[in-house]
Parts: structure tokens; C-alpha cells; sequence
């Protein structure tokens, strides 16, 4: 078996889900603040992530696509193991998914309803998401300890989604709905920087080979800026955030790039931990690829079509880019 | 219901669901194409009333679409882990190009095709219609070149219990895939006619008469009426084929036991499989063997050769007879419908009741040709190579039988949403051409507006 082509599909597929944490993310918690939300602004949050939605989901298939291409045998255990919270996610995907056109299609009594759906939908599948990492992350343990510890990080990725989309308002919104943004996100940033010191403390506790691979030295010195640039981050996030709900100013996009930032070390820390293990301390990229013959032909499909994808997504923000204006077909 | 029937009703309750959408939006993505190209090139407003209103359905099915299939792409693992154990090396990546050729395309193209009319030029709207339609139609390539290897394998070896491919030209291009890909994308075509059709026909019930609804439901009519004998064509060669590869499918949609010289072509029938025997028979004399064979006397294989390793006979057979019986059914509504509406004449009352009625009439026949299609193959997953039995994973049957009424519950809700949406948006756009006044001297108890 060929050592490196696992290796780069390990991190195609960290790479897709990255991508989809951090764009379905704000989108799920732009969903889950509509709660919060006046009618009037509910059409304008919307309308931020309607032209957005259905490709940043996408990247959600592709992870799990190589997930199932390069790594079958690892895809049916996990996707078995956690048959029930893929049921819940499944579920409020699709209740967000049509919400979107039913909400501004269907009658207007109807409206609320749908209106609650996408929220339904948004918070279902954000907390199977988390609840899934969490099971994931303990070994699909089947104890009472690890339900808990699952559900608790189920609620940090609430709070992480939350940051993103709060974030994400900040930017795309004016007026007294931008006011709201920041006062959402200042929430939801105090509830994710408990998540993810919850998800760092656990992880080691689980298994002793992440935390040898964590405390050893000389690498402890170089892993530890992880932890230290990471509450940098929560804090210059939190100072901005002050600063905005004082008076909006001019980097109004900071506050998102600063949770993107904060996503981005968190995934790299829980990369590290697992890597090189799919199933963690049970079964590596190595034991669970697919057939050399096979993973070449993808990489080239993955070659060819990854950059084009890449830019005509950039090309799709341009010509969203800017405060959101109402969504309307013409 | 053990584990097994319970994974299979859920896979295909999910799948069922999801066909409905991609049916409707793969060959009405090419409608708004041609109704774009249309407007771009006379500049009359009526293509453009037109593409305005039918994209507005498109956003709503292609959303559907999209949030079912995520739901398959989970349920290969979650259902069937044995499938991607054995055959990965061979689905996995037909489903990887699907999503890095198809589904990025159609889905970041759909935003500035939906929401981008003023933010880009109108050639890049164009482009974007273009790329929808195109992404819609690359995504059918890739599944269809899955399902086909699934029924009639080719291009790889078995070792240590799993396929390697040998030849990808040969797994894509499998014996039965040009076949299958030809009559699914024509089952889209006329899918979306009939949509098309019904709506704007429930639209001109309603009042409508605006220039836009009347070509698009000429429109729809005409391509139903092109696309129903290539259809029949199309599925006629499809059966040749599947005559030679997969006879024990072609023997259950006949419901013939025995191995027959001559046999005959049963217009109705119930099949008993206890008995092995069929009751209630209405049959045309040696009419199979000569579909079949092209020979009136040709001998075709009966269910008593495969006993133990054919599909389940009633399903496959009503399937078939469902399937045909709506291809009829369209091919004299359409063939009608063109010939009433010569020469620019509008469509009478009866005919528009007709219509309506035929709205979904291609989701009845692509639904049954499925069933036979998929049914048909069992017991294997993979023809020859895998059981659908030996695919199933550890998941309990309490797990199943909790999420399977979750979905099923969901599915049945969005679909009458779905329906309703539709034609309450079509009633919506109908009512939007005729003036306040006359409403009110129509209905003169209603008060003003309602």
C-alpha cells in the first residue's frame, strides 16, 4: 500500500470538512439566531445565506465522499456507530434545507411555521453535529460519562455556529440588527471558548496516546502555542466585540475572520490528536484506504476540478459581496 | 420486520423520495435554458415572464433535491457498510466526481441563477442557467454509470472478497449504462413536460392568459409529444439489453415461469409465487418473444431457471405494467394535445382538465420503472458479485424502524407541501394578470381582493 496517497486524502477530507464547519457553520448559526429575531429582520438574515447555503452543504458530501472513497471500511463503522445522531442531523438539514423556499413561497399564514423549521432545522443538525464529535471522539463509548461529554460538546458547537453566524451578521448587516449581531455573538463566544477547553481537556483524558503525543517533549513547547494563540484569539474577538457594541466602525468583517481563526486552531489541535487514526487508537488512514488504483484516478478528478471549484465559490461571494440586500428573484 | 427488510424500506423510501426532485429539475433546468436562449434572442418579454416564474419552481424542487440526496450519501454507510466494503474501490469514486464535476457546479451556480439577475451581466446569468443545467446533467452521468455498473458489473476483478478495477473506461461505460442514462434522461425530459404542462394548465383554468403561460404550456406539449417516441424507442432497447444480461429481472416483469418458445405478452395477470403460477391471465399469443427476441417463436427464459435467485414477481411485474401503461397514457395525451392545439388554437377545457391531471404522471412512471429496475436485481446488491443480504450493516432494527417513521413522516408532510406550494404558486401568478375589477364583477359576494 502506498504511504502517501492516504496521507493526502486524510487531508483532502480534513480540508473539506474545515471548509464545511466554517460555511455551513455560519450559515446553521445564522439559522439557530433567528430565534431572536423580529419578522422583518428574520427576511434580511435569511437573505445573507440564501445565495450561500445550498454550496457551502455541498462541502459536507464531498468530506463524507472521500470519507467513503478513500476510506470504506472506516465510512460503514463510523457512519453505523453513529446511526441515530446522522438520523437527527439528516433531519434538520432537510427541515432548514426547505425551509428556505418554503418560508417566502408558501402562503403567508404558513410563514412562522417554516420560519420555525429553519430554526428547528438549524439547531437539530448543529447538535447532532457536535453530539457526533463528541461520540467520536470518546470511541463511541456507550456509557453514561460519554453521552454527557458528547451532548456537552453538542452544545459548544451550537455556541461555535452561533459565533460564526453572529459574526457573519455583523458583517452583512446594518442598523439596529447589526447592534443585535454583536450582542448575539458576545454570547455565543463565551459559550465556545468553554466548548472547545472542554474538547481539549477530554480528548487527552480519553486516550493516553493524544496525551503522550500532546506532553511529550521537545513537541509540547512547539503544541502548547496552540492553546496560547487560541485564547489570544477568544480575547481579541472579545475585546472587538466590546468595542462594537460601543460604536460600529469600520472592521466590522474582524469579528468573523477572528472565529474562523478560532475554528481553524481548533481543528488543527483535534487533527492532530487524531491523525494518524480514523477510528481513534483502532484503525489508521493506512489500515482503512481504498485501492491504490483506485485513489489515483480520484486525485485527478481532485486535481482538475478542486481548483475550479475553489474559484468559482470566490467568484460566487464577489457577486454577493457586500451588506445584504433583500433577495428577489428579478 | 427484521433488520434487513427494514433497512432495504428505508433505502428505498429515501431514495424514492429523492428521485421525485432531481426527476423535475434535471429536465426543467434545460427548459429554463432553452426559455433563457429564447429571451436572449428575440428579446420578447413573455420567454423571460416565463423563465421568471418556472425558475421560482426549479429553487423550490432543486432544494428538495438537494436535502434528500445528502441523505443518501449518508445512508451508503449507514444502511449498506458491506456495499462500500466489497465494491468501494469501484462506487467510491463514481460518487466522488459526481459531487467534485456536479454538484459544486449546479449549487454555486443556482445562487447567482436564482438571486444574481441584477448583479451580474446578463450573459453570466445566462452562463450560470447553463452551468445549472449542465451540473444536473453531469450528476445523472456519474449515478447512473453507479447504478448501471450495479446491474451489469464489468472492468474489474474480485480479490479477497473485494472489486479492483481493471478499466475504468469499462466501469463507466458498462453494458447497460448507455441504455439506462439515455431512457432516465428522457424520463426527465418528460417529467418535466408534464409538470410544465399541468401547471400552466391549471394557470389558463384559473384565468390566465398571458403570452407567457401559452408557450410554455406549447412548449411543454410540443417536447412531450418529440420526447415520447424516442422514449419508447429508448426503452424498448433498454429491454433488449437487459434480456441478455439480467434474464431473471426480464422474467419476472413477464411473470413467465417456464422457459417458452413463443411466449406470450400478459396484459394482466397475478402472479402466485407459492404456486409458481399466474391467475387471471390476459395474454397475447408469442407478443413477448417477439418484443424480446424480434422472433415470434424465440425461446425466453422462464423463473423456473433462476428458482432461489430471482426477485420477488409481483412487485417487478405490476412495476413494468405501470411504467408501460403511463408511457401509453402520455403518448396519447401529448400526441392529442399537439394535434387540438395546431396552429396556435388554445387548449380546450377538457383538454387543460386532462393536463392538470397529468401534472406528476411522470413521477408515477419513473417511480415503477425504478421499482423494476432495482427490485428486479435482487437478491444482489451488485449483479453476481454481492447479496444485498451480505451488505447490511449492524444497525438494530429498533434504530431503523424509529428513524424509518421519522423520515417517512417528514418525506409524506414535504410532499404535500411540495404539491400545494406548486399550485399555489401557479394560482398566485394566474391572479397577477387579472385586473381587481373584473375579479369582483366575477365573484360579486367576495369582497374586494380576495
Amino acid at each position: 500500500m502506498d504511504f502517501w496517497l492516504p496521507v493526502v486524502f486524510a487531508g483532502l477530507m480534513a480540508l473539506a470538512m474545515l471548509i464545511y464547519v466554517v460555511l455551513d457553520g455560519y450559515d446553521l448559526g445564522v439559522g439557530m439566531l433567528l430565534i431572536g429575531a423580529e419578522d422583518k429582520e428574520k427576511d434580511m438574515m435569511i437573505a445573507s445565506i440564501g445565495p450561500f447555503w445550498d454550496a457551502n452543504e455541498t462541502w459536507l458530501v464531498l468530506g463524507i465522499g472521500i470519507l467513503l472513497i478513500a476510506f470504506p471500511t472506516a465510512h460503514g463503522i463510523i457512519l453505523s456507530s453513529l446511526y441515530l445522531p446522522v438520523a437527527v442531523m439528516l433531519v434538520g438539514l432537510i427541515l432548514r434545507g426547505v425551509a428556505f423556499d418554503f418560508r417566502v413561497k408558501a402562503r403567508e399564514p404558513h410563514k412562522p411555521l417554516w420560519n420555525g423549521a429553519f430554526f428547528l432545522g438549524s439547531f437539530l443538525a448543529s447538535m447532532a453535529q457536535g453530539f457526533m464529535l463528541g461520540h467520536y471522539i470518546t470511541g463511541f463509548q456507550e456509557t453514561f460519562a460519554a453521552y454527557a461529554f458528547s451532548l456537552l460538546i453538542g452544545v459548544g458547537v451550537v455556541a461555535g455556529y452561533g459565533l460564526l453566524g453572529a459574526t457573519w451578521l455583523i458583517m452583512k448587516s446594518e442598523h439596529e440588527l447589526q447592534r443585535k449581531a454583536v450582542r448575539w455573538a458576545q454570547a455565543a463566544l463565551l459559550l465556545t471558548a468553554a466548548g472547545i477547553a472542554a474538547v481539549s481537556i477530554a480528548t487527552p483524558l480519553v486516550s493516553t496516546r493524544v496525551f503522550d503525543k500532546w506532553f511529550a517533549f521537545p513537541q509540547f513547547l512547539l503544541l502548547s502555542q496552540i492553546p496560547a494563540i487560541s485564547i489570544a484569539l477568544i480575547l481579541t474577538c472579545h475585546f472587538r466585540l466590546r468595542k462594537l457594541a460601543k460604536r460600529i466602525d469600520s472592521r466590522q468583517w474582524l469579528p468573523f475572520a477572528l472565529a474562523v481563526s478560532i475554528f481553524l486552531l481548533a481543528f488543527a489541535g483535534l487533527a492532530y490528536s487524531l491523525f494518524p487514526y480514523l477510528i481513534i487508537d483502532e484503525m489508521t488512514i493506512w489500515d482503512a484506504a481504498s485501492a491504490t488504483n483506485s485513489l489515483q484516478f480520484v486525485l485527478w478528478g481532485v486535481l482538475i476540478t478542486l481548483p475550479a471549484i475553489l474559484g468559482y465559490t470566490v467568484f460566487a461571494y464577489r457577486v454577493f459581496w457586500g451588506k445584504t440586500r433583500e433577495l428577489s428573484y428579478d | 420486520m427484521d433488520a434487513l427488510a427494514l433497512a432495504r424500506v428505508q433505502f428505498a423510501a429515501n431514495i424514492t423520495f429523492h428521485i421525485l426532485f432531481p426527476t423535475i429539475t434535471m429536465g426543467l433546468a434545460w427548459l429554463l435554458v432553452y426559455f433563457k436562449t429564447r429571451h436572449n434572442r428575440t428579446g420578447a418579454a413573455h420567454w423571460n415572464d416565463a423563465y421568471r416564474f418556472w425558475v421560482k419552481v426549479f429553487a423550490l424542487t432543486f432544494a428538495i433535491g438537494v436535502v434528500s440526496g445528502i441523505t443518501m450519501s449518508f445512508q451508503f454507510g449507514t444502511n449498506w457498510p458491506g456495499f462500500m466494503e466489497t465494491v468501494g474501490n469501484v462506487a467510491g469514486p463514481l460518487l466522488g466526481y459526481e459531487v467534485l464535476t456536479a454538484f459544486f457546479l449546479e449549487a454555486t451556480f443556482l445562487g447567482i441563477m436564482l438571486f444574481g439577475r441584477k448583479r451580474v451581466s446578463n450573459r453570466v446569468h445566462t452562463l450560470s442557467t447553463w452551468m445549472v443545467a449542465i451540473g444536473t446533467s453531469m450528476s445523472a452521468f456519474w449515478i447512473l454509470a453507479l447504478n448501471s455498473w450495479m446491474q451489469t458489473p464489468a472492468g474489474f476483478e474480485m480479490r479477497d472478497g473485494q472489486a479492483f478495477v481493471l478499466s475504468w473506461i469499462d466501469v463507466i461505460f458498462n453494458p447497460s449504462m448507455p441504455y439506462r442514462v439515455t431512457h432516465m434522461m428522457l424520463a426527465t425530459g418528460l417529467t418535466a413536460a408534464f409538470v410544465v404542462a399541468g401547471v400552466s394548465a391549471f394557470r389558463q383554468l384559473r384565468g390566465d392568459t398571458t403570452r407567457a403561460n401559452k408557450v410554455a404550456l406549447r412548449v411543454a406539449v410540443w417536447l412531450a409529444a418529440i420526447l415520447i417516441p424516442l422514449q419508447i424507442f429508448a426503452g424498448d432497447m433498454h429491454g433488449l439489453n437487459t434480456v441478455k444480461h439480467q434474464p431473471a429481472k426480464v422474467a419476472a416483469m413477464e411473470g413467465l415461469w417456464e422457459d417458452t418458445e413463443g411466449a406470450p405478452l400478459l396484459l394482466f395477470a397475478w402472479p402466485d409465487e407459492t404456486a409458481r403460477e399466474n391467475r387471471f391471465e390476459i395474454a397475447i399469443p408469442k407478443a413477448a418473444s417477439l418484443i424480446l427476441t424480434h422472433d415470434p417463436n424465440g425461446l425466453v427464459l422462464g423463473l423456473n431457471s433462476f428458482e432461489g435467485e430471482h426477485p420477488r414477481v409481483a412487485p417487478v411485474f405490476f412495476g413494468f405494467r405501470i411504467m408501460v401503461g403511463v408511457g401509453l397514457l402520455m403518448l396519447l395525451v401529448s400526441w392529442t394535445a399537439v394535434w387540438v392545439m395546431r396552429q396556435g388554437r388554445d387548449a380546450p377545457r377538457w383538454l387543460v382538465r386532462v393536463l392538470i391531471g397529468m401534472t406528476f404522471s411522470g413521477w408515477v412512471a419513473t417511480v415503477a420503472g425504478w421499482y423494476v429496475s432495482e427490485i428486479g436485481r435482487q437478491p444482489w446488491l451488485v449483479q453476481g458479485v454481492l447479496r444485498t443480504a451480505d451488505a447490511v450493516g449492524p444497525v438494530g432494527a429498533t434504530s431503523i424502524a424509529v428513524s424509518l417513521t421519522t423520515y417517512l413522516l417528514l418525506y409524506a408532510g414535504l410532499l404535500v407541501a411540495y404539491i400545494s406550494v406548486v399550485f399555489y404558486l401557479a394560482s398566485q401568478a394566474a391572479a397577477g394578470y387579472i385586473p381587481r375589477e373584473r375579479t369582483r364583477l366575477d365573484n360579486p359576494a367576495q369582497p374586494a381582493g380576495a
